[in-house]
């Protein structure tokens, strides 16, 4: 029920954003959602894609070190307190959040889709389904 | 059928060895006195005569020869011979100055094929053997040396030179290429490429691969072996000198036999000049003693050696010497501290990362900083931020329990870093001092 994340590693200076984005346009990935990550040295971007494999492979194509993690992406509805609803689900469980994005409209109106990464995206998964909550597959 | 080129001065007894450069010593230092008036004034301001020289053991009293003074006497007022004796120059890169220019009669060259010859049959090479040249040709040696000693060995010979990395691979796998020739760092690059086209060592059918020009590390070395699925030996020379084969290794691959009967070896301290005994580490020392258009006596390399005379197990008698273990010019002293970039590679390797990196020094405020770039890969890469933070300051202590002093570590883009085919570039000092 997961959904598939493609990371990539970016050299921390300027430009490699814009080049990176380049890539994308070029070969028309067309990017549903998209997270940075930064340190002072390097990035990594997370992004989820229409076709995540041929978005994998026109990236290593491009030189890009790629790889693809299983992530687990819930529905909810646009309003407050529903982020707390799935997070205190995660609490109860004892399942710790490695990081978290989330966009807003996607593939259902009044919704926004929260995409998280833990350590057992089953085990995750799992909770979040028996707590009736509604999640994302590809 | 024995694995030597020329068994006979290969397995010579030392005493036969000792008689052999003896006579040539003698000879070549008349040579030189007679045709090269740089040499003469050299001998005369230390007071030294032809004559006083009558063998090796009088060699420690004739003077220095640097790389300056080659410089000096750009291009060619140290030949030795008519320039219409002369068939040919090789020339170093010039990366660290002027252009050294070395001239070739036709018997230098032959000689120095024979050298290269003698290195490729070591390896394993026959007749049976394809061998493709992957070092550049022109006025670099590595190219036409090993080019000139695949034709002495009968090997079919693939003068493939530099660049084009594809078509490298292709032609290995094609011609059925067994033995490559190229510069280590193009060899780890070679194994690379052929690795992420998801080739396998068993997919292409070499066997062995000669590899010089550079420094490299034994980690090095079993990264190619494993990569390529080969036998990786080391092969030293000096543009000066003749190129590559002045001494190459044998199947025990553990330090490189000097060809003896064309280059007197010798270690001396760095800061006397004076002669230091076998296993001492010291710079190391060339006397050409066949070479007739270019003679060098007692050419300083400014590499840092160990000499050995035990006996070897292939059978050869010419004394070995380490792989260079640093060189005098590049060694870099920052904070104080002495460090050689292949300190750095043996870190990088042991920590999983390749061998393309590049060292970049600074002074700021006052204080030398120390930037070691490193590229990522597919092996290191991971989703996780604190991960590769986690890697990125393990080799930080590393490099810090190797050198002695704190460096930065920048982690770059794959393939950012540009790749030698000639000679990398692993160090950028930008200090102004």
């Amino acid at each position: 029920m997961s959904i598939s994340q493609i990371s990539v590693f970016l050299e921390n200076k300027s430009g490699s954003l814009a080049d990176f984005s380049g890539v994308l346009a070029e070969n028309k990935i067309n990017i549903q959602a998209m997270s940075v990550a930064e340190t002072s040295e390097f990035g990594i971007v997370r992004l989820i894609a229409d076709d995540i494999y041929e978005a994998a492979t026109i990236l290593k194509d491009a030189g890009y070190i790629a790889r693809i993690t299983p992530v687990t992406c819930a529905t909810i509805a646009d309003k407050p307190g529903s982020l707390h609803e799935i997070i205190e689900v995660l609490n109860k469980e004892g399942i710790d959040v490695d990081y978290m994005y989330a966009f807003l409209g996607g593939r259902k109106e009044n919704h926004a889709h929260i995409i998280l990464k833990t350590a057992d995206y089953k085990k995750t998964d799992a909770a979040l389904s028996k707590a009736g909550i509604e999640l994302l597959e590809e | 059928m024995g694995n030597y080129y020329q068994e006979e001065i290969e397995c010579a007894a030392p005493e036969k060895i000792k008689e052999l450069q003896d006579e040539r010593l003698v000879a070549q230092v008349k040579h030189v006195w007679s045709n090269v008036p740089f040499y003469r004034k050299k001998m005369e301001e230390a007071g030294i005569s032809p004559e006083d020289i009558k063998g090796r053991d009088d060699l420690h009293k004739l003077p220095f020869i640097t790389k300056a003074d080659l410089r000096d006497n750009y291009p060619d007022k140290l030949v030795a011979v008519p320039l219409s004796e002369c068939v040919r120059i090789q020339s170093t890169s010039g990366t660290t100055g002027k252009r050294v220019v070395a001239y070739y009669t036709q018997e230098d060259i032959d000689l120095w094929e024979d050298c290269c010859a003698r290195a490729i049959v070591a390896a394993g090479g026959s007749k049976e053997d394809v061998c493709q040249v992957s070092y550049g040709y022109g006025l670099f040696t590595g190219g036409p040396g090993l080019n000139g000693g695949s034709h002495k060995v009968g090997c079919l010979t693939v003068p493939t030179s530099s660049g084009n990395t594809d078509r490298q691979i292709m032609f290995i796998k094609d011609l059925k290429t067994t033995i490559l020739c190229c510069t280590p760092s193009y060899a780890a690059y070679i194994g690379e490429t052929m690795k992420e086209s998801g080739m396998k060592p068993e997919d292409i059918p070499l066997k062995a691969g000669i590899f010089g020009a550079e420094a490299w590390s034994e980690e090095m070395r079993r990264n190619i072996q494993n990569t390529l699925g080969i036998k990786a030996y080391d092969i030293y020379g000096l543009t000066e000198l003749s190129g590559p084969g002045v001494s190459f290794e044998c199947s025990e691959q553990a330090g490189m036999h000097v060809n003896e009967d064309h280059f007197i070896a010798e270690v001396v301290d760095p800061e006397t000049g004076e002669p230091l005994p076998d296993g001492e580490k010291g710079e190391l020392i060339f006397t050409s003693i066949t070479k007739k258009a270019f003679p060098l006596i007692r050419y300083r390399t400014r590499d840092i050696c160990i000499l050995s005379h035990e006996k070897c197990s292939c059978g050869r008698t010419h004394v070995k010497m380490t792989k260079p273990l640093g060189r005098t010019d590049d060694m870099l002293i920052i904070r104080g501290v002495n460090v050689f970039p292949s300190q750095i590679e043996t870190v990088l390797l042991k920590n999983g990362y390749q061998a393309n990196y590049q060292i970049i020094i600074d002074r700021v405020n006052n204080t030398d900083t120390l930037d070691v770039h490193v590229e990522m890969t597919p092996d290191m890469f991971t989703d996780n931020v604190g991960e590769i933070s986690r890697r990125q300051n393990e080799l930080v202590s590393a490099l810090r329990s190797m050198l002695g002093l704190k460096a930065n570590v920048t982690l770059v883009a794959p393939k950012s870093i540009i790749r030698s085919e000639g000679k990398a570039v692993r160090v950028i000092d930008n200090r102004k001092i």
